[in-house]
């Protein structure tokens, strides 16, 4: 049995490097993403352009801006004269924020009463806008503590908060993003390979040739699962040496613990593409059908946005995404030196869903020759 | 010559409506060129809509008290009455250490033995917060949420004790087109940016790549079509598919998901056409470039989907991309899409960002369809 198997495989992978161009399309793409994506995906905003409208020239409005000119996140400064201008600005996606000093500012500040400092925040971007009001508001608690320090007469707030963030201290969000391209990229890979490869016989019209060769169909699933299989491992280190190499991005957990959540997620992944591949009847189809099941894959597995923020339904929705398991398991090997215990509430349904999908296509295979 | 051009004329509008009716029959019998111009969309609108969003609420808090008092009890009240905290509190910091770990809580605050003697003494008492940092996003958002739980208690006690906590710069701030910040407004209409990019260039990119693998191309190319025929004749019909695709995502946005229009419809369709054209312009490149349908499919994924989620400003701000990276975003459509869809849904019609976004996708349609032409041409000779 298993030297058909491996005569299968030979044959799958003869089929997926013999042309050029199919071979370029395999390696190249997932390096160039890889670094292209891992410097492009951050949520952590690096050149806020604002401007600023101050109707007060005092030494304490100064001081205040001098805040904002020192921050190496505020680069790009725009001087207004009024704040219609800024509006504009802000119109044209010129500006992400206007900061207005109004003319009584020091004023009332020397008198020992609040004075008020008006942002206005471009908010088409939600996400974008609440960061930037963050950044705003550390600037200006800086400010207010070392104001509180300097002028006596101001009473100190009477707790404050001493923050440490563990597994991640500068609350970089590459780090987060990352390692979880790896499953992203992984994943495209793995339904590609195993998606098509059926499908690809199906249209070619080998797949009925192979059909009535003594080949078992679990020797053939084995034969269409393996390939995939070893290019996504062997891609998967690549991807893991360069969030190390490149990126710098710490690999604190064990390497077995990640290969062997790697494996897993493969195998749960080409069993989903296999099933599709067994239904599809064209390669179109079974396009379709990797990218329906991939791209809503990628939504709820935790990528970008939290899961935790889902609705309940969607959150339960979510427990058949092998990805949202392996984005744990990246995770939680890279940054935080997840154990195999702690981690082994994602590594059996990643086995469950390889499983029943496995066993489904080849039920398929069976009873799907048209 | 009029005589001898007008004959040739009819025979090239009949040879186009053949041609037309060829492709119309092969996407109504294949399903799946129908199912991705309109089931994806719903499912992607409906799954973003219902399910994505970067709004945090009942973030899981433990809270460990070291020595219990009026104070702290008072100060848990205050925590526990946030809508954005759920705060469990746990007997010591051990617990509260392994809880974190187990990211059954995403932060941990701890107030210390001395921390109600520190306060009835004026200094400021320091309460240790702990987050799980691994998210950072999320990390930073739960960390505002504290500190405003934080000013809000101690802004309550100043004002029983007849004091003001005052700060001496006080923030105002307000977000303009999306006050209350929800994230769905800005997701649906970047959404459909990326779904007319997926539809445009899915559908088209292995229209041509299949006549190759399934050699229906020699037989077109024995037949009189010019090769400019052939490419119009698969652009037309994807064409209508796509805007098809493209009028139930607004439909959508606008009916099921309330996220408001403040631009014109007309002016929404006019950019929405061009940009269509621009990315059935990168398929149908991908599609004659590329014999193979594996290929093809790859690299279609590969260069329109990925760039168009991650390098168009849809989650990811472009201004923080470093240099090379924000030129590269410039020569992704659907970055221009969005630029446009963003304002035209939620700031209206500024013209001064539609002019640029709709000269940009023109151009970007003109030297693709341009491209796509030539190339097909040489393969042909």
């Amino acid at each position: 049995m298993w030297q058909r198997v491996f005569h299968l495989m030979l044959k799958e992978f003869l089929a997926l490097l013999k042309d050029p161009a199919s071979r370029a399309v395999l390696v190249l793409p997932p390096i160039v993403q890889t670094i292209i994506f891992g410097y492009a995906a951050t949520l952590d905003l690096s050149h806020i352009r604002y401007g600023v409208y101050v109707e007060d020239r005092a030494a304490p409005a100064r001081e205040l801006l001098a805040r904002f000119a020192g921050s190496p996140t505020f680069t790009g400064r725009v001087r207004l004269d009024s704040l219609e201008q800024g509006r504009a600005l802000i119109d044209r996606g010129e500006l992400l924020l206007v900061v207005h000093i109004g003319p009584r500012f020091s004023a009332q500040l020397l008198r020992h009463r609040p004075a008020s400092v008006q942002v206005i925040v471009d908010g088409r971007n939600s996400n974008t806008a609440v960061i930037a009001q963050g950044y705003v508001r550390e600037i200006v608690n800086r400010f207010n503590a070392r104001w509180i320090a300097e002028h006596p007469g101001w009473q100190p707030p009477l707790a404050h908060l001493v923050i440490r963030a563990w597994f991640n201290p500068n609350l970089e969000s590459r780090w987060f993003i990352i390692p979880g391209i790896i499953g992203l990229l992984l994943q495209v890979v793995a339904m590609l390979v195993a998606g098509l490869s059926i499908a690809r016989e199906r249209e070619s019209g080998t797949f009925d040739q192979l059909l009535v060769t003594p080949v078992r169909p679990l020797e053939i699933l084995l034969g269409k699962a393996l390939p995939g299989f070893l290019v996504g491992l062997a891609e998967g280190t690549l991807i893991v040496l360069i969030a190390v190499l490149w990126f710098q991005v710490p690999l604190v957990g064990q390497l077995t613990v990640l290969y062997a959540g790697m494996a897993l997620f493969l195998f749960a992944t080409i069993g989903v593409g296999l099933a599709i591949s067994a239904l599809a009847l064209t390669m179109q189809q079974g396009l379709l059908g990797a990218f329906l099941f991939m791209v809503p894959s990628v939504l709820l597995s935790g990528f970008a946005t939290p899961i935790a923020n889902m609705p309940v339904i969607v959150q339960y929705l979510t427990l058949l995404n092998p990805l949202r398991y392996f984005m744990e398991i990246l995770r939680g090997v890279f940054l935080e030196d997840a154990s195999l215990p702690l981690l082994m509430s994602q590594f059996w349904p990643l086995l469950v869903i390889g499983l029943a999908n496995l066993a489904m296509a080849g039920w398929l295979f069976r009873h799907r020759l048209h | 010559m009029i005589k001898t051009s007008a004959p040739w004329q009819v025979n090239r509008m009949r040879r186009l409506r053949g041609l037309l009716r060829k492709e119309l029959l092969q996407i109504v019998r294949d399903p799946s060129s129908i199912a991705i111009a309109f089931v994806m969309p719903m499912v992607l609108l409906l799954l973003f809509g219902y399910g994505v969003s970067l709004n945090a609420r009942n973030v899981p808090v433990a809270l460990v008290i070291d020595q219990p008092s009026g104070v702290t009890a008072d100060f848990a009240s205050r925590f526990r009455y946030s809508e954005y905290l759920s705060v469990v509190q746990l007997p010591n910091m051990r617990a509260a250490k392994r809880a974190l770990r187990a990211h059954q809580v995403d932060a941990v605050i701890h107030l210390r033995a001395r921390f109600a003697t520190e306060m009835q003494a004026g200094r400021s008492a320091p309460i240790q917060v702990l987050l799980n940092g691994v998210d950072a996003n999320t990390a930073r958002i739960v960390r505002g949420y504290i500190e405003g739980s934080l000013s809000g208690w101690l802004q309550q006690r100043a004002a029983r004790q007849g004091q003001q906590a005052a700060s001496p710069v006080m923030l105002a701030s307000r977000i303009w087109f999306n006050p209350n910040v929800r994230s769905r407004n800005y997701l649906v209409p970047g959404l459909i940016a990326v779904i007319m990019t997926l539809i445009g260039a899915m559908l088209t990119a292995l229209v041509v790549a299949r006549e190759w693998e399934r050699g229906t191309m020699e037989a077109l190319m024995v037949t009189p079509i010019t090769i400019g025929e052939v490419l119009l004749g698969k652009l037309l019909p994807y064409f209508l598919l796509g805007m098809g695709g493209m009028a139930l995502s607004v439909a959508m946005a606008l009916w099921l998901f309330d996220v408001p229009l403040r631009g014109s419809v007309w002016v929404l369709l006019t950019v929405s056409a061009v940009f269509m054209l621009a990315a059935l312009g990168m398929g149908l490149l991908i599609s004659v470039s590329s014999r193979s349908q594996f290929v093809a499919g790859q690299a279609a994924i590969v260069s329109t989907f990925l760039p168009a989620f991650l390098l168009s400003g849809f989650i990811f701000d472009i201004h923080s991309m470093t240099g090379p990276i924000r030129l590269l975003t410039y020569i992704v459509p659907a970055r221009y899409f969005i630029s446009f869809l963003q304002t035209s849904f939620l700031a209206g019609d500024v013209w001064p960002v539609i002019l640029v976004d709709v000269s940009a996708l023109a151009i970007m349609a003109a030297i693709l369809l341009g491209i796509t032409l030539r190339c097909s041409r040489k393969r042909l000779d």
